[in-house]
Parts: C-alpha cells; structure tokens; sequence
C-alpha cells in the first residue's frame, strides 16, 4: 500500500517532468505565443489584483496588531513592531501567503481550463493539426506566472506595509514614523532577493502543477473539478515545503 | 494520389487487445467508412491513423511516408495535410466561429489578414454558415457546430479528411446534411475520406469503401454496393449489424 503510494508518486512526477520537458519544444511561430502570454498574464496579474490587494490590506493590519500585542514591555521601542511586520511581509506573508490566494485563483483557474480542453477533444484537435499542445497551453501560462508573480508580491508587499501603518496607527499601537524607522532599521537588499526567488519559483509551481493536473485528465466535467481541486491542493503543499527548503538553503 | 494505408494496427490497453492486426487501404477521392457497433475500437483506429494514440504494432502510409516512424518535425507537415472534424466538434471555447475556422491558416500560412477572412467566409459559406462570424460556440447549435468543425477541418484544403460520428446527436435532417455535406466536400477537394460511424444511413448516403470492425478485428472490407447487394456471403456479425438497422431487410431483401 505505501510502497504503491510511493511509486505513483514517482510516476506522477516523471510524467510531470515530461510535460514540462515537452513544453520546451515544437515552437511555431512567435506572434502566437506572444499574443497567449498576453492574454494569460492579464488572466494571472490583473484579475488578481484586487483580491490580493484586500488580503494584503488584513494581513498587514492583522500582524501589527498582534505584535503590538506581544510586545509588552516599556523597555522595548514601538519601532520594533514595524521591523517585526516589514521583515515578516518581505521574507514570509508576501510571497507566500500571495501564492497560496494564488494557488487558488489562477491554479484552479488553468487546471479547469486545460482539463475542459482535454474532456471536449480540443488537446487532441490541437495535436492533430500538428501543433504541440503543451507548448501551446502550457508556456504562455508558465511565462505569464514567472513574470506577474514577482509583480503581485511586491504589489502585495506594499500593501502590507500600508496595512500595518493604517492599524497601528488606528489602534494607537505605533505611529507611521515609528513604523518606518523601524521597518528601515533591519532592511537588507537580501531580503528582497530571497522575496523574488520565492515568487518566481512559486509561480513555477502553481502553473505547472495546475497545467500538468489539467492536462491528464480522464473523463467528464466531474473529473476537471477533481483535477482543479488536487491542482490547489499539490500546489499549496510544494509551496510550503519549497518554502522551507528555500529559507534552509538561502538565509 | 493521397493514398491511405494500414498495415497490421494493433493496440493495447493495458491487458486488453482492442485491435487486432487491421489492414486497410483507403481510397482517395472517395468516402471511405470504417463502421462496426459501439465499443469496436472504431474511434480508437482513427486515432491510431492521426497519430493521437499510437499502436503497439502496424504501420500508417500516407503516400509513401511511414506516418509513425516519424520523428515530431516531420510528422507536422502530414498533419498540416489533414483536417478532422471531432465527435464533439473540439471548437475552442475562447475564439469565435470566424477565429476557429482561421486558427489553422493563422498558425501554419502567411496569408494576410484579408486572406485569411476571405478564406473563412468562402469555408463557411460553402458549409452554409453565412455569417455567423462573431459567434462564440456556446451560442451555436450541435448541427452548426459540426458544420463550424468541418470547415475548420477544410480551410488548409486537407488532402485526408477524418469524421468520427459525424452526426452523432443529431437529428436526422441535419444528420443527412452533414453527410451530404461530407461526400461534396471529398468530391470538390478529392480527399481521402475517412469517416467512423454506426449509423447505416450515413453509410447508403455517402459511404464507398467499408471497413467493418467486430471487437477489434476486422471483419469484412469492400465496397458498398458489394456490402448491400451480395449480402447473402457476408459474415454473420455484420449481416446482424446491418438487420438491426432495419435498413437491410426494407431496401435490399
């Protein structure tokens, strides 16, 4: 049973490496993928652009009230509580907690795409006209992520600061100035690096894993709301553990 | 001659043989059917043809050319001469009725945009479609639909042309129109033809060359007239299939 578990979970991911493979070949003409990756970065970083605008705003809000909370102590300045929050969002709540809506919204969104394209013959009318189909739904969407991802985090890592100056200063737990002297006090170019190579390779996983869900399935309209969901689900998960890894190997 | 030939298909799932060994030759300029009840691997030979599926044995000649042992480049200009008209149409969703049928000419010629229009409009006139241009899939009927899928199917001028059940779903006028609609086009562009099907009067309608399939073998293979007129010597699983029409006993016995 495990041992089962175990060797499907190889299988899956040597198929998955395929795919991504088979993604890199059989181009055609430029101004077609051009036109694609267009029309999937609007889908990717416009249409997001309010959700993660709303859930960075609370997110922002949220932290500085609760360490303003835990910091207790007259012995230790307000400032911390803007350093505490501004290096949480740079190196943790942006990338991460922008990748996970992600993963939801635009994960769910290409595995149900493709998946309906699988289910109503239109891979295969694709494939019979003579054109890669991986290539052609898979890299725009791919590209589309790994070039407005970066763009939604750092969108999300501003909106996070602005949050927590908004609550703390309505709270009364620290005033703006405060908040960005401290923000400012333990800031290191480092630290927006690592925040664009998490997103980046966050961006990776959501758009392959979603387009390798969507791209197999078997089936009905059931079957692509079983691939949408597993495509947030797997996702979510290598977020997280490539989001440990990443913090291991890089800080 | 766009020749089609078969040679020794076979094709497994898994433990399960579900073509045995098929050799067929398909005729160009005519309408070739390969027919046989549901489940007899029609539409998965047709998909071993057009290289969806590939077969675990046997060979596809288009022409002269080993259509499997070609390598993906060379295997894309034999698919560029090749248009398939899909069960369920397989428009895609996210393009009007004007962009399906261009998509092809978009992505594999250099016509100009104004060719390109001209070419559509000429495609879907000549499946009766007259401007219905700017409509999405969604607002089309299942009968405009396949028409839409034909004339995608036909805008590169394909030298091979691929049903799978045509007019599955459909009621028996339009049924008959698709059909008609088939044997002009293969005559006009002198196509191989090759259309899957179960239904016998699509068959009387347009079929030429039969291919019949019984649990993935083939069973018998000839010419229409053959198949109607002799049909005291043909075999039993057919002689069933071809009475369970009801076609056989009314015109023919």
């Amino acid at each position: 049973m495990f041992l089962n578990l175990i060797l499907r979970g190889f299988e899956h991911f040597g198929r998955y490496i395929l795919l991504i493979r088979r993604s890199f070949t059989g181009f055609l003409r430029f101004k077609l993928y051009w036109e694609l990756w267009t029309y999937e970065s609007i889908q990717i970083g416009r249409d997001s652009l309010f959700l993660v605008a709303i859930i960075s705003l609370f997110v922002g809000a949220v932290t500085t009230v609760q360490t303003a909370y835990q910091i207790v102590s007259p012995f230790i300045p307000k400032s911390t509580i803007g350093a505490i929050v501004s290096t949480s969002a740079i190196l943790e709540l942006a990338p991460t907690i922008t990748s996970l809506v992600l993963a939801g919204r635009v994960g769910s969104s290409i595995a149900s795409q493709i998946g309906s394209m699988r289910v109503s013959e239109q891979i295969d009318a694709l494939e019979v006209m003579g054109i890669n189909s991986a290539t052609y739904l898979i890299l725009p969407r791919l590209f589309g992520a790994l070039v407005f991802f970066p763009v939604l985090v750092i969108y999300a890592c501003f909106i996070i600061h602005i949050g927590g100056i908004i609550a703390g200063a309505i709270t009364g737990a620290v005033n703006p100035t405060q908040f960005a002297i401290g923000a400012r006090s333990f800031f290191e170019d480092f630290q927006i690096t690592f925040m664009l190579i998490k997103a980046v390779t966050f961006g990776f996983i959501i758009s392959t894993v979603s387009a390798y869900q969507g791209y197999y399935v078997r089936g009905g309209a059931l079957e692509v709301g079983a691939a949408s969901t597993r495509a947030v689900v797997v996702s979510c998960l290598m977020i997280l553990v490539s989001d440990y890894i990443l913090a291991q190997l890089l800080l | 001659m766009s020749y089609l030939r078969i040679e020794g298909i076979s094709k497994w799932f898994g433990n399960q043989k579900v073509l045995h060994n098929i050799s067929f030759t398909f005729r160009p300029g005519q309408v070739n059917m390969i027919i046989g009840p549901s489940g007899c691997g029609k539409t998965v030979l047709l998909k071993c043809i057009v290289g969806l599926i590939p077969p675990e044995e046997g060979r596809v000649f288009y022409g002269e050319v080993d259509f499997l042992r070609l390598n993906a480049e060379d295997r894309r200009s034999i698919l560029q001469n090749l248009g398939m008209l899909f069960q369920s149409s397989a428009l895609f969703d996210s393009m009007t009725v004007e962009e399906n049928v261009a998509f092809p000419l978009r992505v594999f010629t250099k016509q100009t945009q104004k060719e390109i229009r001209d070419r559509v409009a000429y495609c879907l006139e000549r499946v009766g479609l007259e401007g219905t241009q700017k409509k999405y899939p969604a607002q089309l009927s299942g009968g405009m639909k396949r028409r839409v899928g034909l004339a995608r199917a036909i805008a590169l001028n394909p030298q091979y042309l691929f049903c799978d059940e045509p007019n599955s779903g459909l009621d028996p006028l339009t049924a008959r129109r698709i059909d008609e609609l088939i044997r002009e086009l293969t005559e006009e562009f002198h196509t191989t033809t090759v259309v899957v099907t179960h239904d016998l009067k699509s068959v009387i309608d347009m079929g030429q060359r039969i291919l019949f399939l019984y649990e993935g073998r083939a069973e018998w293979q000839g010419e229409k007239n053959e198949m109607l007129c002799n049909y005291q010597s043909l075999p039993p699983n057919l002689l069933a299939f071809l009475q369970a029409s009801g076609l056989l006993s009314k015109s023919f016995i």
